[in-house]
């Protein structure tokens, strides 16, 4: 797959005058599996909507190496909480394909191969909403898959998720690695970040405030709030 | 009490043998509220699903005064599109008053409000819900609207019962608008209340049973609709 630029340089957002995010300078352009870290209201979810060009800058540039349109094209966003469109499973799972016009052979294979891999292959015609929360997030994450994206992005992918449901998903997102789509996702567990990360993002108050290496982030963190974070202390 | 039996029965043998008077106005009334809903209709879907997709500078205004046209009073309606189309008005040349044309006219006026809003409202709610999953997956305007209108179908068919419910047992302004002549704009609320006034109950009541029974399936209509809309089938 054609390495895919994504950068920020002195990205800014400010919302009713108060700045949420920034500056930020981001280069991800090596990065394979990022996993951002940081406590709530840090701006992990604001950085991630900036990233997919779904958040309007209020300074700096997102650098892409396509056109926004494009790269958002290529581009795939779990949000933070499922949105659900008013249709059975089936139709959820076949909407990303009905927008690109694939042919109606090819989105009933995907729609089967997808419902199978999150365990939903019963659950077709029933309707989306009614699903449960774990059933949703899943729902959510095949849909943002099924069209194999370049980036995925994925925000809080198994908060409130069992440890099952967690590990599927999992193995889901490693696969999806494997076959080459970048991942840069948000998370509070820290045993999920370690699992997967090859590189880190921590924010603290709208800044990325450390970046690096997984191991080197959680073996030695260079800076005094990253370890006091990773310790489960406080950090404001 | 003597009055309402013999009426009653009246009433039943003027449904059961349909009778002409009772049929002729019972399609009048149809075919003028049914008119009024689709002219409205195509006006105020449209309209409300834009209200709630666009943002422009005078939107607050205008969903404002759409709220304060649904409160317009029929009667005044009726006065003010009588004053339009009476023959020294600005209309007048068309000689539309008394007419089931001016009726329509009025009826559509009444009922666009009513329906834009209820559109709206709906259609407020699914954009802010689809919002970013739709500007995520790089949807075209066109792609964005047909999704609102096909996954909101339910609340925009409800909108569109409201209105005609609103139109069919509308009387005030039907009333001024079309006079109430026989075989040219009598309809079945001006009926009432002109057989009341005479005394005829028992033509009267049958035309309320068939009123009620309109309204009633209007009712139910609706009501199974929002019903399937939570059980989410079709
Ligand atoms: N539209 C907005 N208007 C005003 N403030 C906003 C808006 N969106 C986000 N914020 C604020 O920006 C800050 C960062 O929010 P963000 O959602 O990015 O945090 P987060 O790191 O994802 O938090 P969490 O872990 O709770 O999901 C928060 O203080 C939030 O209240
Ligand atoms: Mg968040």
């Amino acid at each position: 797959m054609v390495s895919m630029t994504l950068s920020l340089q002195k990205a800014v957002v400010k919302r009713r005058g108060k700045t949420i995010l920034g500056p930020v300078d981001l280069d991800l352009k090596e990065a394979q599996f990022t996993i951002v870290l940081g406590p709530n209201g840090s701006g992990k979810t604001t950085l991630l909507r900036v990233l997919h060009g779904v958040e309007r800058l209020t300074n700096g540039t997102l650098s892409l190496s396509k056109s926004n349109e494009d790269a958002r094209q290529e581009q795939a966003y779990v949000f933070q909480s499922p949105i659900m469109l008013r249709r059975t499973v089936r139709a959820n799972l076949a909407y990303p394909l009905e927008l690109l016009g694939r042919p109606k052979s090819e989105i009933e294979t995907k729609v089967q191969r997808w419902a199978h891999r999150i365990g939903l292959e019963d659950a077709l015609e029933r309707h989306a909403p009614r699903l449960s929360g774990g059933e949703k997030q899943k729902l959510a994450l095949a849909r943002a898959l099924i069209r194999e994206p370049e980036v995925l992005f994925l925000d809080e992918p198994c908060a409130n998720l069992d440890g099952r449901s967690t590990r599927e998903i999992e193995t889901l997102l490693i696969a999806a690695r494997a076959q080459g789509t970048r991942i840069i996702m948000t998370t509070h567990d820290m045993g999920q970040a370690r699992r997967l990360a090859y590189d880190i993002v921590f924010m603290l108050g709208g800044r990325v405030h450390e970046q690096g290496a997984a191991a080197g982030f959680f073996d030695a963190p260079k800076t005094q709030e990253a370890g006091a974070f990773l310790n489960g202390e406080i950090v404001e | 009490m003597s009055d309402i039996w013999a009426g009653l029965e009246a009433a039943f043998w003027l449904i059961v043998t349909l009778d002409g008077d009772l049929v002729e106005i019972t399609a009048r009334s149809l075919h003028v509220s049914l008119s009024a809903l689709i002219i409205a209709s195509c006006i105020a879907l449209p309209f409300g699903t834009w209200l709630a997709i666009r943002r422009f500078r005078y939107r607050r205004t205008a969903i404002a005064v759409l709220n304060a046209l649904m409160g317009l009073p029929p009667v005044v309606v009726g006065l003010i599109v009588y004053l339009l189309l009476s023959r020294t008005g600005p209309l007048g040349v068309f000689g539309l008053l008394f007419t089931p044309t001016a009726m329509i006219i009025a009826q559509v006026i009444i009922i666009t409000p009513l329906i834009a809003s209820i559109t709206h409202q709906a259609m407020r709610e699914l954009w802010a819900e689809y919002h970013d999953l739709l500007i995520s997956l790089n949807t075209s305007k066109r792609q964005r609207i047909m999704t609102l209108i096909w996954d909101g179908r339910r609340a925009l068919l409800t909108a569109a019962l409201a209105g005609f419910g609103r139109a069919i047992g509308e009387v005030g302004a039907i009333m001024i608008v079309g006079g109430n002549i026989d075989h040219a704009t009598r309809v079945l609320t001006t009926a009432i209340a002109l057989e009341t006034g005479k005394g005829d109950f028992a033509l009267a009541l049958g035309l309320g049973f068939v009123l009620i029974a309109l309204a009633l399936a209007v009712n139910i209509l609706i009501h199974s609709l929002s019903q399937t809309e939570q059980e989410g089938r079709w």
